[in-house]
Formats: C-alpha cells, sequence, structure tokens
C-alpha cells in the first residue's frame, strides 16, 4: 500500500519524539466539571486573549479608558444626590459619596464582567468553530480583562480614601483576596451566562435587566443594616451582599469601627463556589455540542 | 520507544441535525410556540411524518484509518463529502457521535488562515495572538518572529493595525504565521484557495517542506495537483465513507473518475427554500448536448441544466416562469436566465415533469460557481432555493484559440463572445 520510504520515514520520527502527548477523542468525555490540567496547558492563550481584551477595549474610543472611572463616578454622583441627599438614605455615618462608591467600585466591575462574559461566546464564534482549546478560556479571559478597569476605578476610591482623610486600616490587605471572589463569582455567573446565550439569544436582553434587579437586591445604596432582622438571611443569600460589605468595612471600616461580617463573607463564598462548580459543570456539558449549534 | 501511529480513527460516524430543527440557537419564544406545536394533534402529524429521516445527515459513516508517523495524507472527496467534518473531529471542533479517535503527539490544526486576527491590533500583535490561537508557545513566537516577518514581507507594516492593510497583505501575514507552526502531526485544511498565485506557490512550497522533514500531515483540499505534490497518501471520501485509501496517484484517479459519475443533486433536503411551496424543485442535473449526466461544465461547450419539479396536487400549472441566477464563488451576481425573457407565450406545465435550460456555449472561466433556482407560478412564487447547486466548471477551449483565462480570475470570470478589428 505504501512506500518503504514511508516506513523509514516513520522510523526516524517515531525515534525522536520525546514523551509523546497522547490524547483519546470519543464523544461524552465529560468526567469532571473542571479540567483543571488542560486549563493549565492553555494558560498562555488564557493570557493572549485575556492581552487581546485589554488592549482593544478602548480602541476607537474618544474617551479611552477614563470610561473605566467615569461609569462608578457618575452613578456615586448621582446615587449621593438623590439617595444621599433628596432621600436621606442611612450610611452608616459614613459620607454618603465615600459609602456609594466603595459599592459601587466592585458592582461595576462585577455587572462589566458578566455582561462581556455573557457576550463572550457569540462574539468569538470564529475561533470556536476553527480552533480547539478549552472554550472556558473565553468567558475568563472577559472576566479577568475587567480587572484592569478595577484598578483605574480602585485608583479614585484611593483619592477619594486622601480627600476624605480617611485612616487604612490592616483589613485593606483582604481587597486582593475579595477581588478574586468577586472574579470567581463573575466567571461562575458569565459562563452560566454564556452557556445559555449559544442557545438562546435572548439572554442578550435579559442580562441588563438582571444586573438591575441584582443591583438593588445588593447593599450597594443602602446599608445592609437596613434590611429587617427576619429577612437579613435572605438577603446574605445574594452571594453579592457579604462581598459588597466586606468591601466596605474593608475600606471605610476606620470610619465607624465596623468589623468584617465573617458569617456574611463566608456564605458568600460557600455559594459562589457552589455556584461556580455548577456553572463549570453546565458549560462542558454545553462545551460538547457548541461547534454545532453556535 | 517508537510509537505505533500517529493518528488512528477507528469507527468513527457524525450525524448532523438539518433543517428547520438544527436551528437550536433560538429564542425562548420559539421553546414556547414549538411545545404548543406538540400540544397540536395536526402538526404533530405532520412532524412526526418522514421529516425526522429527513433531516438527519451522517457526514461521516463508520471511518476507520491509521496514519504512521511522518505520513501525508490528502483527503479528497467532493463537497460535503465529510472531508471538513473528518478534520474538524481529530482537531477536536466537534465531538464525533460514536467511535473513537487516538493521538500520539502534538496536533496543529488549520482550518482556516488567520483565526482571531483582530482587525484593530498591529501586524505584531496579531502574529502573537494568532500563534498562541494555533497552539505555538510564546517562546516559539519569538524565536520564530523574524522568520515569519520576512516570509509575509510585511516588515514596514508591523505597528499598522492589519484593518488597515489590503487583503493580500493580510492573507500573507496569516499564512506566514500558519507556515512557522511545528507541531508533529499538522491537519490542514483548504486553505490554499485564497492569495495571489505567487504567494499559493510558496505556501504549498513551504507545506512542503514541512511535509519532507518528516512531519505527519492530513491535507483535505480541491487542488488535485497540490495534493499530489505533498501526499504520499490518498483517502476519497464520498458521502461520509471512505472509498479508496492508498497510494495518491491512484486514489487522485479514482476520485475523477467518480466526477464524471455523476449523480443528479438532491432538492428534498435543501433548507434554503422560500415561497408557497405548492411546486418544489425535487432534483437538479447537469447533461451534455446528448442528455449524459456530467458532473462539470466545460467552458464554451453546451450545458443543460435540468430540473426536475413536483406539485402537490394534479393540477395544470398555468402562466409558468422559471429563472436560474450564477453567482461567482464570492456572492458576486453573474447572470440570469428567465424563461419569460426567452419565451413570449405564458407557460402551462404539466403537475409534474422536467424544465431543461440549455445553454448552448457555457460562458464562464474555470472555477466554482453558484446557482439560485426560481420558479413562479401565476406572477406567484411557490419555489426559490438559495445556492441550491453547485456549478463547477472546467476550462475549456471558448475562444477557439487554445488560450484560457489567468489563473487568478479562476471562478469569476464571465467570457463574452468578441472580435477586435484593426483598421
Amino acid at each position: 500500500m505504501n512506500s518503504v520510504e514511508l516506513a523509514i520515514k516513520k522510523e526516524i520520527s517515531g525515534g525522536h519524539l520525546p514523551a509523546v502527548p497522547h490524547l483519546v477523542i470519543q464523544p461524552g468525555i465529560t468526567r469532571s466539571p473542571l479540567n483543571l490540567r488542560e486549563l493549565w496547558r492553555y494558560r498562555e492563550l488564557f493570557y493572549f486573549l485575556t492581552w487581546r481584551d485589554v488592549k482593544v477595549r478602548y480602541k476607537q474610543t474618544l474617551l479611552g479608558a477614563s470610561w473605566a472611572i467615569i461609569q462608578p463616578l457618575f452613578s456615586m454622583l448621582i446615587f449621593t444626590l438623590l439617595f444621599g441627599k433628596l432621600a436621606g438614605m442611612p450610611s452608616d455615618d459614613i459620607p454618603y459619596p465615600l459609602f456609594a462608591f466603595a459599592g459601587l467600585l466592585p458592582w461595576t466591575f462585577f455587572a462589566n464582567a458578566i455582561t462581556t462574559s455573557g457576550n463572550s461566546m457569540a462574539g468569538n464564534v470564529h475561533l470556536i468553530t476553527k480552533v480547539y482549546f478549552p472554550r472556558l478560556i473565553i468567558p475568563a479571559s472577559s472576566v479577568l480583562a475587567g480587572l484592569v478597569d478595577f484598578a483605574f476605578a480602585f485608583g479614585v476610591m484611593s483619592i477619594l480614601l486622601v480627600i476624605y482623610k480617611v485612616p487604612v486600616g490592616l483589613n485593606i490587605l483582604l481587597i486582593p483576596l475579595l477581588a478574586l471572589l468577586t472574579s470567581l463569582l463573575a466567571l461562575a455567573i458569565g459562563s452560566w451566562l454564556a452557556a445559555l446565550n449559544v442557545r438562546y439569544r435572548d439572554i442578550r436582553y435579559l442580562v441588563p435587566f438582571l444586573i438591575q434587579l441584582w443591583m438593588f437586591a445588593t447593599p450597594i445604596i443602602y446599608p445592609p443594616s437596613m434590611i429587617p432582622e427576619n429577612f437579613r438571611l435572605i438577603h446574605a443569600l445574594n452571594p453579592m451582599t457579604g462581598i459588597i460589605e466586606a468591601y466596605r468595612v474593608a475600606l471605610l471600616g476606620k470610619v465607624n469601627g465596623a468589623q468584617i461580617n465573617w458569617m456574611s463573607l463566608g456564605l458568600s463564598t460557600v455559594l459562589t463556589l457552589v455556584i461556580l462548580i455548577y456553572a463549570a459543570y453546565n458549560f462542558r456539558r454545553m462545551e460538547r455540542t457548541l461547534a454545532d449549534i453556535i | 520507544m517508537p510509537i505505533p501511529f500517529a493518528i488512528k480513527v477507528d469507527n468513527i460516524s457524525k450525524l448532523y441535525q438539518l433543517g428547520e430543527h438544527a436551528q437550536i440557537t433560538r429564542t425562548f419564544r420559539d421553546v414556547i410556540t414549538d411545545s404548543f406545536d406538540r400540544l397540536n394533534p395536526l402538526s404533530r402529524k405532520q412532524k412526526n411524518g418522514n421529516h425526522r429521516k429527513e433531516s438527519e445527515l451522517w457526514a461521516l459513516s463508520d471511518v476507520k484509518f491509521e496514519v504512521r508517523p511522518g505520513e501525508t495524507v490528502g483527503i479528497i472527496g467532493r463537497n460535503g463529502s465529510g472531508k471538513s467534518t473528518l478534520l474538524k473531529i481529530i482537531s477536536r471542533i466537534t465531538e464525533p457521535t460514536s467511535g473513537r479517535v487516538e493521538i500520539y503527539g502534538r496536533v496543529g490544526s488549520l482550518l482556516e488562515v488567520g483565526t482571531g486576527f483582530h482587525p484593530e491590533l498591529s501586524g505584531r500583535d496579531n502574529i502573537f495572538l494568532n500563534g498562541s490561537i494555533l497552539g505555538m508557545s510564546r517562546r516559539e513566537i519569538e524565536r520564530e518572529f523574524d522568520a515569519i516577518v520576512s516570509f509575509a514581507e510585511l516588515e514596514k507594516f508591523l505597528d499598522t493595525p492589519v484593518k488597515r492593510y489590503s487583503s493580500g497583505m493580510y492573507i500573507r501575514l496569516a499564512f506566514a504565521v500558519a507556515a512557522h507552526l511545528a507541531p508533529e502531526i499538522m491537519l490542514i485544511d483548504e486553505v490554499l484557495a485564497v492569495g495571489d498565485a505567487a504567494f499559493q506557490k510558496k505556501c504549498l512550497g513551504k507545506i512542503s517542506d514541512v511535509a519532507r522533514d518528516g512531519r505527519t500531515i492530513l491535507f483535505v483540499s480541491h487542488n488535485t495537483a497540490a495534493v499530489l505534490n505533498i501526499c504520499d497518501r490518498g483517502l476519497l471520501l464520498e458521502r461520509g465513507r471512505i472509498v479508496a485509501d492508498g497510494a495518491i496517484e491512484p486514489v487522485i484517479q479514482t476520485y475523477l473518475k467518480s466526477l464524471r459519475l455523476a449523480r443528479p443533486h438532491d432538492l428534498t433536503i435543501c433548507s434554503e427554500r422560500q415561497g408557497n411551496g405548492r411546486v418544489r424543485f425535487t432534483s437538479a442535473r447537469f447533461e451534455d448536448e446528448r442528455g449524459n449526466i456530467i458532473e462539470q461544465g466545460i467552458s464554451g461547450y453546451p450545458l443543460v441544466i435540468a430540473l426536475d419539479y413536483q406539485s402537490s396536487d394534479e393540477q395544470y400549472l398555468p402562466n409558468c416562469r422559471s429563472s436560474i441566477v450564477c453567482f461567482d464563488s464570492m456572492g458576486q451576481f453573474l447572470f440570469n436566465c428567465t424563461s419569460d425573457l426567452v419565451i413570449s407565450d405564458p407557460i402551462t406545465l404539466p403537475p409534474s415533469g422536467t424544465l431543461r435550460c440549455i445553454i448552448p456555449k457555457l460562458p464562464l472561466s474555470q472555477g466554482q460557481y453558484l446557482l439560485n433556482l426560481m420558479l413562479a407560478v401565476n406572477g406567484e412564487i411557490e419555489d426559490r432555493l438559495h445556492n441550491a447547486i453547485e456549478l463547477e466548471v472546467a476550462d475549456g477551449d471558448f475562444y477557439g484559440t487554445g488560450r484560457v483565462y489567468l489563473d487568478g480570475w479562476r471562478g469569476r470570470g464571465v467570457l463574452v463572445n468578441h472580435e477586435w478589428m484593426v483598421e
């Protein structure tokens, strides 16, 4: 059937391959919700896609990266005017602008992250149908790219802290951990939405609405202390509740002497992990038929 | 330890759902209306008919072969024979419905050049992005960077966003990255159908260099000359099955022979259609002047396009009009053959039969074309099929001078009878 030459070629290349990778392709391989080893192998692609998202984010926009600041800053101004001044919303003895911005800082990151990652699969169809890689990289890089905006907005927060002469406590060291937790929750929700978005394009219309409702369920414009005692547990079932509270204490705890509510934060962490595992499993299941239906 | 094989494909099958049911990307509203449909006994009857089977397509069935390390295998076959599906399964883009593939070695797949290029990013950035998407490590890209840039001949435009590139520059850059991939196993789909002729040659040369390097290559192409150049072994696919496997020359011979033994195109499975649907085209075929079915048209020779149609009732069809619209492979409109332009009296058609459109001297140059079909009865469109059939045209001596169109013009040339006078 084939020439002798081929047999020789085989000898040559066969002998020289060091530790040849072995791969089996079969229908329905979904043993674990997360193939961490494979994700690790594709870490460079993850890096490059994130880098691309960061680099292109504000290309051909007039105001460029200042959008990262404008969004939370203007929301803060409007909230301060409406809720702080006009409605007289309590803010746990914290100046209302500070109070609102400390909540808006993580919330803006979270809301943008679930929006972009929720739409990310539909926006990368050309990649999905032409190259293999763990698809979770796509929503994950959308979330990660949002951290750059978060960093800019954090700069504004620092300026506000200086202006209001807020002393910074040790709790500020919690911020990176909180950012990680927010990112994981955003990834969980974002990849869940992304998987649904592949099947139902309604998601695109649902997300802005969902974000709006979710924001009112989260203590951003109001303090959690406003919630009646017997509803606090239900309120804390929103994983963003514990996270936002913790951000606020980490940033502004010195103003009113508030302490981290470990119960609430712990509950948020557990909920985040549960949702993340479910979302990852769901995403893997969707991944199998993705290229055929997208 | 020498490895026993590079790729082992074991009884792979792939089922696709076609037609309306294939559109799984839908909105909640569709889901809800579908559920109501299911409650309605009338529409259920319709759906449970033979609709189900018609909407399924086995793109591959029980495909089985083994590739040894260092082999270069050309996969050939007509459009829709399953070549690309096979490559997509081996490169893990889509899952097989059943069967198993085993691979020893790092796989690089090139199903498209320029995958993931971002128009806003510079040439330099896109080399890194695209290289990484195609599976190169950052270090490999850095090492090959200069070679990629000089292969693409784009040194001066490295920092220009690729959206400002001409399409030729874009393709050169994209291919340059792809040409410097260095996995043990390369899967290459029909990616050479782009770029100018000279650059195509350069790319083919690069691929043969890779092949001579002892790397395993699976190469899908319509270009039998390129396959012959690069590959030692051929696999011929027909309707999702392997019908020939062996040394490249005889497999190509078999393929070319099968092209001449053409079958009519079944139009009943065509999903992209509009119109009332009381009359439908059922099949189409190309014939020569003696009525033999042919697979290809030849420039300058007669071509008959025969269209079978079927009405849903026994009534004669008054005042009919039919047209065939021809587009080039890029979707550019070329010409329209409409019955009422050449026949002045209204046509009445029997409830079923065959329409023939006769083109005495086919005015198309070598390449692929797409035909839209339309049938109207009494001014109402009954059936309109978009891209219903592909017409493959081989070069013939249109002008009687033995000269043919330039290579780069293939697939988009209308040939016009003309003369030159010198005074």
